[in-house]
């Protein structure tokens, strides 16, 4: 494995790389119809996967977007990439909407904006080799770099840490990380400036995993390439994202810069969120003195999500306000620049025990409360 | 064909200890492309109302270790040697038969995948009773009254009502669940846990965890519980075993193998672990290369094309020479222990934040 990445020089000037969005979406939705009825299927309901949601990612900013599963995260990066037609809001790429734009208008687009998919061993042709999958993408575009395409699919393999001699090879070849590899490998073949990156390396083991968040954090930073990172492990998210975004069924319920939502969260599902996370203490004593929140139950269905704040029904503080009024996502008291909440009634900005846990879980709550009698 | 040797001369004295004993258990399975070695002599031992937890990374062996022990295997592709010794019975031996008196009432299993460990066919209160009318020689209605009850005690609302209910009906959460319940209804002695929270969202993880912690202590069986998740390993485990390539390369409580680890592998794998609290600005340190193929493991140690330690070992050691793992808190590797110790607190620790 090379550890020294041989890579051009960054591109874009300081004043480029300033806070000037690459990436602005706005009131952001999609609903999938939920078919039903017999003989004549008819649209019987909707799945809120994403429910207006707002957020920008700046010039070679890494932008985490974390959430459980079936909150919306895969979808917003799929809305992004505009593999999926937004049901409404608009979705703006360096100041062009392109929330609808068509297939010839987004060709160009496309080429700047690449996806990482999650899963290594389904996302890439195995009937291919390597060399025609990283070409791929400059053969569709008719992009015929200096010294031919061959030569720059072996730079991008070096590039990722690849052997160029496995040019010919197919993907069935290689292991997961290395896959994942190549994967990386296609995305950046087109020079693009945005890279959505859906649970990158979450198949793949912990040893492999750190090789790859280490190769997209070097890609990031040395080509100055903006990352939507979606995950939903908090602790890669922390490690890879300057800001990040925590979604609820289809809602972006708090974002702000990764100290803030890491140590001063102050929605109560991110305060659980962090709590649930399990961690290795190395030094005694330590870590103990975190918060534990256990919430009762699953997400909601996002066919009928409730009413108000959609965290309402599993949230230790909810009151009546919560299900009449949706809690708009903004910066409440005591949070820094740029750190949005959407919550009545938040917690205080730490991430330390409160002398009382929170458990909401009746079994739990039960088997505990007999230890205790 | 299921061959079965006994181990030559096993030394005297490390006869079963523990409630669950394994001893030098080696399984291979005749594959198209030769024999893969999956497991390859690991010996431990699980004692009543303690947790073993064991970490590693897909194709560790950790898996099948357990799948021998429940004798889920496909005996006409695998091969067993060793003894695995529960309660006092020997079960690499034991006849089809025997085996089925022990699943589900002394020996009990979770999954990883609830969606396809239940069965989309009956309801969950019938799977539920199912075992217990099996083993205890229950009537019906006293096997469904049970699944309520168990239903009830790992916090399925309204169970009656639920036990009535489909899988699919169920969200994966709750068929972790009902899979808890299903393993618990027997009140089995030893619970084997394969990876039961992977395929779960964390805050469901957490509620599941602190579940099966509580039911512990209210049942005091013996866990086995299977993860590659160190975190969750912390959390839940007494002992910690860490294996590697079929082999366990580390031993010990969960304090000493995550506070003071002696194997370079499990440095690498502490080390390429991003924390909540770990320091931002130095990049991950991961393992170079990856796990080799168990069709032809590497000689001598295991781990020693991957390992950075390997030239602080005098000769060829680590090539020719397999370390072996001693049988209460140690590390199979060739280091010294002073070297060990040094290594950790000079040069990983300081990493680790």
């Amino acid at each position: 494995m090379k550890e020294d990445l041989v890579l051009p020089a960054p591109r874009g000037t300081a004043a480029e790389r300033e806070r000037e969005p690459l990436l602005e979406v706005s009131g952001l939705t999609k609903h999938f119809p939920v078919k039903g009825g017999f003989p004549i299927k008819r649209t019987v309901g909707q799945v809120q996967a994403v429910d207006g949601i707002d957020l920008s990612i700046g010039v070679a900013e890494s932008f985490g977007l974390v959430g459980e599963s079936g909150c919306g995260k895969s979808t917003t990066g799929r809305l992004i990439t505009r593999l999926l037609e937004p049901t409404g809001g608009t979705i703006s790429y360096r100041g062009r909407d392109i929330t609808h734009a068509r297939r010839k208008q987004l060709a160009p687009v496309r080429s700047e904006i690449q996806m990482i998919f999650q899963d290594p061993y389904s996302s890439l042709n195995p009937r291919q080799t390597v060399g025609k999958i990283i070409s791929g993408p400059m053969e569709i575009n008719g992009i015929d770099p200096a010294g031919g395409r061959e030569k720059r699919v072996r730079e991008l393999l070096e590039i990722v840490g690849l052997n160029p001699e496995h040019y010919n090879r197919f993907p069935h070849e290689f292991s997961g990380g290395q896959r994942q590899r190549i994967g990386v490998a296609r995305a950046l073949a087109l020079d693009p400036k945005l890279i959505v990156a859906d649970e990158p390396v979450s198949a793949l083991d912990v040893s492999i995993q750190a090789q790859v968040v280490n190769l997209l954090q070097q890609v990031q930073r040395e080509l100055g390439i903006a990352f939507l990172f979606i995950a939903h492990d908090l602790a890669v998210v922390r490690h890879f994202s300057q800001r990040v975004a925590v979604m609820y069924l289809g809602k972006i319920i708090e974002i702000g810069d990764r100290d803030s939502i890491y140590t001063r969260p102050r929605h109560p599902y991110t305060h659980a969120l962090l709590s649930a996370v399990p961690e290795v203490t190395l030094t005694e004593g330590a870590g103990r003195n975190r918060e534990r929140i256990r919430l009762a139950g699953d997400v909601p269905s996002p066919i009928s999500p409730p009413s108000g704040c959609r965290f309402r029904t599993r949230c230790w503080k909810a009151q009546d306000k919560c299900a009449t009024e949706v809690p708009p996502l903004v910066r409440i008291e005591g949070n820094r620049e740029g750190h949005l909440t959407a919550c009545h009634f938040p917690e205080d900005p730490t991430i330390t025990d409160r002398g009382e846990d929170i458990v909401l879980d009746p079994a739990l709550a039960a088997l505990e409360e007999t230890d205790q009698g | 064909m299921t061959t079965v040797t006994k181990t030559e001369g096993a030394p005297a004295g490390t006869g079963p200890e523990g409630f669950l004993s394994v001893r030098d258990l080696s399984v291979r399975f005749a594959t198209e492309d030769g024999v893969v070695r999956a497991v390859d002599g690991l010996s431990f031992d699980v004692e009543r109302g303690r947790t073993l937890g064991i970490v590693g990374e897909s194709g560790s062996g950790k898996s099948v270790t357990n799948l021998t022990i429940l004798g889920l295997h496909n005996p006409r592709t695998t091969t067993i040697d060793g003894e695995i010794v529960l309660d006092g019975k020997e079960l690499v031996t034991a006849t089809e038969k025997e085996m089925e008196k022990l699943r589900g009432n002394k020996v009990a299993m979770i999954f990883q995948d609830p969606l396809t460990a239940l069965s989309p066919y009956y309801t969950v209160g019938r799977q539920i009773a199912e075992p217990f009318m099996k083993h205890t020689g229950a009537s019906k209605k006293e096997g469904w009254a049970r699944a309520v009850e168990m239903l009830g005690k790992v916090g399925i609302p309204n169970p009656a009502q639920r036990a009535k209910d489909y899988p699919h009906q169920f969200s994966g959460g709750m068929r972790q669940r009902a899979m808890i319940a299903m393993a618990l209804v027997c009140d089995p002695d030893l619970l084997i846990a394969d990876e039961p929270t992977t395929a779960l969202d964390v805050t469901v993880q957490a509620q599941i965890l602190d579940l099966l912690k509580d039911l512990q202590q209210e049942f005091g069986s013996a866990i086995v519980f299977i993860t590659h998740d160190l975190g969750v390993i912390a959390d839940m485990a007494d002992d910690i075993m860490v294996m590697y390539a079929g082999s366990a390369v580390e031993r010990g409580t969960v304090d000493e193998v995550l506070r003071a680890p002696r194997h370079p592998y499990t440095w690498g794998l502490l080390n390429s672990m991003p924390r909540l609290d770990s320091d931002l600005s130095a990049p991950l340190a991961p393992i170079p290369g990856s796990p080799p193929s168990l069709l032809s493991p590497p000689s001598g140690c295991r781990f020693h094309p991957r390992c950075a330690f390997r030239d602080r070992v005098a000769g060829d050691r680590c090539v020719t020479e397999r370390p072996l793992l001693g049988p209460d808190r140690s590390s199979a590797c060739h280091l010294t222990a002073e070297q060990k110790r040094t290594i950790f607190a000079e040069e990983i620790k300081p990493r680790l934040g």
